[in-house]
């Protein structure tokens, strides 16, 4: 069998692609499927997170509200400052066998994988999107209590999707993180496309070669992620230009200023509420 | 009593160690159309935002129909939906296009149905002439018409009265014009309004009242003609001079 083998580098990578394709393939599934669950159940933990800790709160005003919401943000502050400051590699061993040893439960690969993931991204979310609602102007703010909107009204309709779009880079960011660092699950057993890669290579120790494909691969799957996330963003933008019903007969771009006080004023002005009455 | 739309009584406010308002009285009655005048950092702008609870009041008092808005159970939010407010700045939201920012008011604050609110917010876009435009993002039209959208906006809530926080300052003088016209139309057709203002000859013809801030405190008081042709007041008179020498 060992005379049948190739010889050259180009023929190994070939004879890889022809024999263990699916496994590379089922292994990119898996690290995908990871990946885009995982960033998403992250991106929800953190906006969630993110606006607990922007609640507005008057100590004086309501002391209950101030105490409970005091508490919570500890809780969460804690989880986002352990889950940022440790190795997601050293989070899977512990949380694996901590579950097991300590709880008796034992999660399934998938589980793991996806609650490992999720809560690291959410740690990092949580200060993204923190960062994304403070960056939206106060006068947004302002203008939809204005017009008598809550607080929670104010953060649906306003202030959160203008912080989305404006977050939309890191949640790419994260997402093309996540695709690369799910190999380090491997520690746990989880067969993703690093897993499948080295055991491919094992077989026949073609390490350069087998890697050589993963490298590949996951280029692949991180650029072809990072347009995608701009073909959405631009989407989000919506169009550049608007259609126009008919000429604004009030906007005097066309050279034919009117300043209050000039004699014509008054008919302009009655021809303009003509059009309804109140 | 029984029309007061609002009553300030005693307002103050401070910032810290800064004195921003002191002992502000005066009263918006319906039909009013009362300009605040006075130079920049006198106050004017801090006391329309007390009105609407964007700022807390330090001391005194607001009566919306004789009800206190400034003791701590009210719920502002409900109040707000009946006092609009323009800004300086517009505030457009900048997430929605020209018609969804005139209706997003009606169908979640006062609960209007899709389609009611969207001929209410036309009926009032097309009062400030920007009908045209209802598919625009904010983004995409100029100061003068934002600002005219966000006057359309504060109408479709159908409020008691509009108040205005210098609502022409960010505009070049060919916007000022169409946002100002707009204005003087509305003060014709009878809504109440409270518009703090830079433009001496709108405050002169189109108010039936004016109050001319200095330092925090009310100076004077009184009908257009008393305070822009008889000033009592020295600071007044000085003011005054100066807007006519520029």
């Amino acid at each position: 069998m060992s005379s049948t083998l190739p010889q050259t580098f180009g023929g190994k990578l070939i004879f890889i692609l022809q024999n263990y394709g699916t496994t590379f393939l089922r292994g990119a599934g898996v690290t995908m499927a990871i990946a885009v669950v995982s960033t998403f159940i992250g991106c929800i933990i953190g906006f969630l997170v993110g606006i607990v800790q922007t609640i507005p709160t008057d100590r004086s005003k309501n002391p209950v509200k101030w105490v409970v919401l005091g508490v919570v943000r500890f809780i969460l502050n804690v989880y986002v400052e352990v889950f940022r400051g440790t190795p997601m590699m050293v989070q899977a061993m512990f949380i694996y066998y901590g579950a097991s040893m300590l709880f008796n439960i034992n999660m399934s690969m998938w589980t793991a994988a996806f609650f490992i993931v999720s809560i690291n991204t959410g740690a990092y979310m949580a200060e993204t999107v923190r960062g994304g609602i403070l960056s939206i102007d106060n006068g947004q703010t302002e203008g939809a209590k204005a017009i008598g909107m809550t607080h929670f009204q104010t953060m649906v309709h306003v202030v959160l999707p203008q912080a989305l779009r404006n977050i939309m880079p890191q949640i790419g960011n994260n997402l093309i993180i996540n695709i690369k660092d799910t190999c380090v699950l491997t520690v746990i057993g989880t067969v993703e496309l690093f897993y499948a890669s080295k055991s491919v290579a094992g077989a026949y120790y073609w390490y350069f070669e087998s890697f050589t494909i993963a490298m590949g691969v996951y280029f692949i799957l991180t650029f072809l992620c990072s347009r995608l996330l701009r073909l959405i963003e631009s989407k989000m933008d919506g169009p550049e230009s608007y259609d126009l019903a008919t000429t604004d007969t009030l906007a005097h771009t066309s050279g034919m200023n009117r300043y209050p006080g000039d004699s014509d004023q008054d008919a302009h002005a009655d021809k303009f509420t003509a059009s309804g009455s109140m | 009593m029984a029309d007061h739309v609002l009553q300030v009584q005693h307002l103050g406010k401070t910032f810290g160690k800064n004195v921003v308002l002191r002992d502000i009285d005066f009263t918006v009655d319906t039909g009013d159309v009362t300009c605040i005048i006075g130079a920049s950092g006198s106050g004017k702008s801090t006391l329309l935002r007390c009105i609407n609870l964007l700022e807390t009041p330090t001391c005194g008092e607001i009566l919306h129909h004789g009800v206190s808005i400034t003791d701590g159970k009210f719920n502002p939010s409900k109040y707000r939906a009946k006092v609009g407010m323009v800004f300086q700045s517009f505030n457009l939201f900048n997430n929605m296009t020209v018609l969804e920012n005139c209706m997003i008011g009606q169908t979640k604050v006062l609960g209007v149905k899709k389609e009611e609110a969207r001929q209410t917010a036309m009926f009032y876009l097309e009062k400030v002439g920007m009908a045209p435009y209802i598919n625009a993002k904010p983004r995409q039209i100029s100061g003068g018409q934002k600002q005219r959208v966000a006057i359309a906006r504060a109408l479709a809530m159908q409020p008691e009265v509009l108040l205005f926080d210098e609502p022409t300052s960010a505009l070049d003088p060919q916007m000022v014009g169409e946002v100002l016209e707009v204005m003087r139309n509305l003060a014709r057709e009878g809504l109440t309004m409270l518009v703090v203002t830079h433009e001496m000859a709108f405050a002169r013809d189109v108010s039936s009242h004016v109050v001319f801030m200095a330092d925090g405190v009310i100076c004077e008081e009184g009908a257009p003609r008393q305070i822009f042709e008889n000033p009592v007041h020295e600071r007044t008179r000085d003011f005054l001079e100066r807007f006519r020498n520029n």
